[in-house]
């Protein structure tokens, strides 16, 4: 039981930061520990694809000299794998964009409430709305 | 049965169709111009339909593809006998209708006559499509245009009671689609086709215990438009309508497909043969023999003119549905040809009261005493409207329950020729006094003893209908061999077993 | 140019969204023009698509002439072809008619809008037409994130739903990501085909039921499938009236379509509905959003919100179609995604009209509606009528399939839940048309003198694609026959 932790503690470690974030998302009140929630939630999906991609003794997908050197025979084994570490890079464009998004939403709800706590704002809202019109 | 490629059915659907959008485009701006679509419109349909008469009679059928909706199933026109019965039922008395509404609408000086007169020609393409439908699905597409095109008829008025009588038919009719939709989808999945057939194409196919199920639901289905007891409610209370609409609509066109809708269900889809085996005909027959009789009580109870003819209405839609039941020649034959006789007389009676209200806006039978002196024409036909649907010979009513009575007979069930006979009685009990209360009573002070009728328009259209009620008793078969159609369908039905 | 009508597709809005920003930059008035062609042109590219597929069969088309599995493949069969002719349609409609709206709701950011309405078009086309797991992921992400973007500059309460969208949002790709990850870790491929040829061999594997899970999850989320689906009204109600005709029509069916292709092309059929009971589930959360949707939605008196609840229950038509995994029930649910796209047009660009014209969308301000507007408000009545399921209209259509086959699959509670919906719909429209037509009086009045109320209809660039869209419920509807036997019969997937 103890080494199914330990072997697979990389898997433990995205699971507990997803959750931490998860929760941050859901649980917390305030915008801005949301939007926190939000950034550890996809760093952990993150860590998880890099951690994949390891491999025992292997070293970084770079080739060597391989620039107009006719091409040879790879030892794929000796290097880590490349995709996962590509695909992420993409995942941390998304994930810098949602950032940037949801703090510029975040900006337009503080000039309009005043607030960045989610119960003020849907107080303000529930008095809005029963304002005759 | 010979079947010919004829694009004549569309041709009838779409008359109304483009009637309607030219009368929509003309709207308020003329009139007269406006009328006159509605007219055109309506005399070539009824020309078109008479055009089809000799290949019908001849034992073809003009058939007409539009297109193919599912594996199956095809939007089809397929005219055959009973189809065309229908058919010229509702496009004569359309021209009566088109005539007499413009009359009253203009009498009248009603609001939204552009609406109205819309919503009219789009009923009566909705009625064409459903009298020529090929199979079950066309049918259900052309009812449902029907509930919907006829809404805002029903509502026209705008009153607090019209948009309550509004949603209460749109309660009813909406919920029988959805019931009959889902007959439809079952018997689809039973069979894999839907076309009609003459003697039904059910048999041999879904447990006995399905078919009963299928068969109630469809009627129930079918039945709200057909007003059988205990779905009546809605008629009575679309009675708020104005009278045009009361009359064709709720004397011909609505109800009627409802009617049609149960025997097509009855004799096209099940068939004698499969209803003979479940004993389900006895069941049916009983329970329009019911309403017949309850709905009679009830005209009797009515005071206000409008609900007893809805009563009486009622009365002989069920009339129809028990002949259709009863299975045996006459029976058929009398219960098609009670859709034609039963739609001239009612209307008849509809355009008086229609006319009554028009010049005297009186409603109600205590208000009618010694009308007659003022409008004899206008009670004239209403005698005979109301003695034919008792049936007096020599109006038409006298020949559908004549054939009615022998089919009891011919079914060996005389408890249905005794229905018929009260139902006969209760008929003269609640029409009787109105014809002696107008003639020969004092007339009532706001009663002008002088002759004034109403308007032209609408003392003609119900002159004729009365008129073509005592030809049709006299010589069944004027107009183009009117009895022989509904013979023939008969025939057709019980030879294909 | 034409064989690579496929890449067309998607790029043609990409390019166009910066051009867009670009020449929007030096002069505002340039920005309508230049969308209306980047549309223009990808609906053409995608009805070329949609061409060769019916004559000569799916298309692969290599993005860089790099093979699968390595290379990125976008693939177009029936079942894409038919949705991307779809959404760029529909998109095309939405950005003619969006200019009124737009200089009314949106004056200062007309340039910004409409570069990130191309993006947000050119998202939904992506997920479409690509044959590559994480690559869907990347336009999944574009699309959101342009989604986020366009409501967040609506009225009164936008950002905050926005904000809350983005949240239930990013969740669920996320965990769609997480589902790519767990199937490349087994497998090591993206592709869809090559996923399909290597995944039954591991059916057994617990991580593979790990990815299913948060693969239906998270698409769930993204297309409002009860009870995900909170996000959904807040969000629509809120949004420019030019956004929610975008996305309402779009982006669930999108999400339908993804989930059509993880149930039944990446992994087989027997395995959604056999090995593990996916698609039973997706019936009953389908079910509970059919009668949820509708019965929320009378409790609305806002017009545009009463519409996003439909939306919703409309969603779960085609979850339902989807989860009786029959074949008339699939041939309802892709009939309905056009029919649902369609008719969501109509439904919001008309709310879009009225706003544009009356300011006010509560039910009881609709009076003497059908004299200022009668075009819009006649297209209401057919829309209605549609989602009502009333024939001729193309709604009746999909809901016989549907009823067929839940008959077929002897689930006779869902038949129940589909009829009964019908008249819970009746109550729901002809409330409002009702008062858009109907003017109660108290006694009988029976003046010929109608209340002098001008004509006021929609502006001609905003009635069009509405009178179109109303022409298309009709029309539509007759040619179900005709859509169905030359296309979704071959894009049902196989197995069915």
């Amino acid at each position: 039981m103890f080494d199914l932790i330990l072997s697979k503690y990389n898997y433990w470690i995205y699971i507990v930061m997803m959750m931490i974030g998860f929760y941050a998302m859901i649980g917390k009140r305030n915008l801005v520990k949301k939007i926190i929630g939000i950034n550890i939630f996809q760093t952990a999906i993150i860590v998880f694809f890099i951690s994949t991609a390891v491999k025992k003794g292997g070293t970084l997908p770079i080739i060597e000299h391989a620039h107009g050197h006719g091409s040879h025979a790879v030892e794929v084994a000796s290097y880590i794998n490349p995709l996962p570490h590509v695909l992420m890079l993409t995942a941390i464009v998304v994930m810098v964009s949602t950032l940037g998004v949801a703090l510029a939403i975040a900006i337009q709800i503080y000039r309009r409430y005043n607030t960045l706590e989610e119960d003020e704002i849907l107080e303000q809202r529930k008095w809005s709305h029963n304002l005759p019109r | 049965m010979e079947t010919m490629v004829s694009i004549r059915p569309l041709l009838a659907v779409l008359v109304t169709l483009i009637g309607a959008m030219l009368i929509l485009f003309t709207g308020e701006r003329n009139r007269n111009l406006r009328e006159f679509w509605t007219i055109l419109a309506s005399v070539l349909k009824f020309s078109l339909v008479l055009s089809m008469i000799p290949f019908v009679l001849r034992g073809k059928m003009l058939e007409f593809t539009i297109i193919q909706l599912a594996p199956g199933v095809a939007l089809q026109f397929r005219v055959d006998q009973f189809g065309l019965f229908f058919g010229i039922l509702a496009s004569a008395l359309w021209i009566a209708t088109s005539v007499y509404s413009i009359g009253y609408v203009r009498g009248l000086n009603e609001h939204a006559q552009t609406r109205y007169f819309f919503n009219f020609a789009l009923c009566l393409s909705a009625t064409m499509g459903i009298a020529f439908a090929g199979n079950l699905l066309t049918l259900f597409i052309f009812y449902e245009i029907l509930t919907v095109s006829t809404y805002p008829l029903v509502a026209h008025k705008e009153t607090e009671d019209a948009i309550m009588g509004g949603r209460k038919y749109l309660a009813y009719t909406l919920t029988a689609g959805v019931v009959i939709l889902f007959g439809i989808i079952f018997v689809y999945t039973l069979t894999g086709t839907l076309d009609f057939k003459p003697g039904g194409f059910l048999l041999g196919h879904g447990s006995s215990a399905t078919i009963i199920f299928l068969f109630a639901i469809l009627i129930l289905g079918f039945g709200v438009k057909a007003a059988i007891m205990p779905l009546h409610e809605w008629l009575p209370t679309a009675m708020i309508a104005p009278t045009p609409v009361s009359a064709l609509l709720h004397a011909v066109a609505v109800v009627k497909a409802g009617v049609f809708g149960c025997l097509r269900i009855i004799l096209y889809v099940f068939g004698p043969e499969l209803l003979h085996q479940l004993d389900l005909w006895l069941i049916l027959a009983y329970f329009a023999a019911f309403t017949v009789i309850v709905s009679g009580l009830y005209a009797l109870a009515q005071d206000n003119l409008k609900r007893r003819l809805a009563f009486s209405t009622i009365n002989n839609l069920s009339i129809i549905v028990m002949g259709a039941a009863l299975l045996s020649p006459s029976a058929i034959t009398g219960s098609i040809f009670h859709m034609g006789s039963h739609g001239f007389m009612k209307i008849t009676l509809f355009f008086v009261a229609g006319a009554i209200y028009v010049k005297t806006h009186k409603e109600n039978i205590s208000q009618l005493d010694g009308i007659g002196r003022q409008m004899p024409l206008t009670m004239g036909a209403f005698a005979i409207g109301a003695m034919g649907i008792a049936g007096t010979p020599p109006i038409c009513g006298f020949i559908s329950k004549w054939y009615l009575a022998m089919g009891a007979l011919e079914a060996k069930e005389v408890v249905f020729l005794f229905v018929l006979l009260i139902s006969a009685l209760l008929d003269v009990a609640y029409f009787f006094p109105i014809i002696y209360n107008s003639f020969f009573k004092a007339p009532k002070e706001d009663v002008n003893p002088h002759f004034d009728e109403a308007s032209m328009k609408m003392v003609v259209p119900l002159v004729i209908t009365a008129t073509i009620s005592l030809i049709l008793g006299l010589v069944p078969n004027a107009f183009f061999r009117f009895f022989n159609i509904a013979s023939m369908a008969a025939e057709k039905i019980l030879g294909g077993m | 140019m034409v064989p690579q009508s496929p890449a067309l597709v998607v790029v043609v809005p990409l390019i166009f969204a910066f051009l867009s920003l670009l020449f929007g930059w030096w002069r505002k008035a340039f920005s309508y023009p230049i969308t209306i062609i980047a549309l223009s042109l990808s609906f053409l590219a995608s009805i070329h698509c949609l061409y060769t597929v019916l004559t000569s069969g799916t298309i692969h088309y290599y993005l860089g002439k790099w093979e699968p599995p390595w290379g990125i493949e976008y693939v177009v069969d029936h079942l894409n072809g038919f949705i991307l002719v779809i959404v760029s349609f529909v998109s095309l409609m939405v950005a003619i008619s969006s200019k009124r709206l737009v200089e009314r709701e949106l004056p200062e950011k007309v340039v910004y809008f409409y570069t990130i309405f191309l993006l947000q078009v050119t998202g939904f086309l992506g997920i479409v037409i690509t044959g590559d797991m994480f690559n869907l992921y990347v336009f999944l992400e574009i699309a959101s994130l342009a989604g986020y973007a366009l409501i967040a500059v609506g009225e009164e309460g936008a950002p905050f739903a926005s904000f809350n969208y983005l949240i239930f949002g990013t969740i669920g790709a996320c965990f769609y990501l997480l589902g790519v990850g767990y199937l490349y870790i087994k497998t090591g491929s993206l592709n869809m085909a090559d996923l399909s040829e290597i995944l039954p061999a591991l059916y057994q594997s617990k991580v593979l039921l790990v990815a299913f899970a948060f693969f239906l999850v998270g698409v769930s989320l993204k297309m409002a499938l009860f009870p995900l689906h909170v996000w959904l009204p807040d969000a629509y109600t809120y949004a420019p009236s030019a956004v929610s005709a975008l996305l309402a029509p779009l982006m669930t069916k999108v999400g339908a379509y993804v989930m059509i292709r993880i149930l039944f092309t990446v992994f087989e059929p027997r395995f959604s509905i056999e090995l593990i009971p996916a698609t039973t589930i997706l019936g009953w959360m389908a079910a509970g959003a059919i009668l949820f949707g509708a019965l929320l939605a009378l409790a609305q008196s806002d017009v545009k919100r009463m519409l996003a609840y439909i939306l919703v229950g409309e969603v779960g038509y085609i979850a339902l179609g989807v989860g009786l995994a029959n074949r008339n029930g699939l041939t309802g649910a892709v009939l309905h995604i056009m029919n649902d796209a369609v008719m969501m047009l109509a439904l919001f660009l008309i709310i879009g009209a009225i706003m544009y014209r009356s300011g006010n969308r509560e039910i009881p301000s609709l009076r003497h509606m059908h004299r200022r507007m009668p075009f819009t408000m006649a297209t209401l009545v057919i829309a209605g009528l549609s989602v009502i399921g009333i024939p001729p209209t193309c709604g009746f259509f999909s809901k016989w399939y549907l009823v067929l086959g839940a008959i077929d699959a002897n689930k006779w509670v869902f038949v129940a839940v589909l009829l009964i919906s019908s008249l819970l719909n009746v109550i729901l429209f002809f409330r409002v048309i009702e008062n858009a037509y109907l003017e109660p009086r108290e006694e009988e009045a029976h003046e010929g003198v109608e209340v002098a109320v001008p004509i006021e209809e929609a502006p001609l660039s905003l009635l069009l694609p509405i009178l179109v869209a109303g022409a298309g419920i009709l029309s539509l509807g007759i040619l179900s026959g005709e859509i169905i036997s030359s296309v979704i019969r071959f894009a049902v997937p196989a197995g069915f």
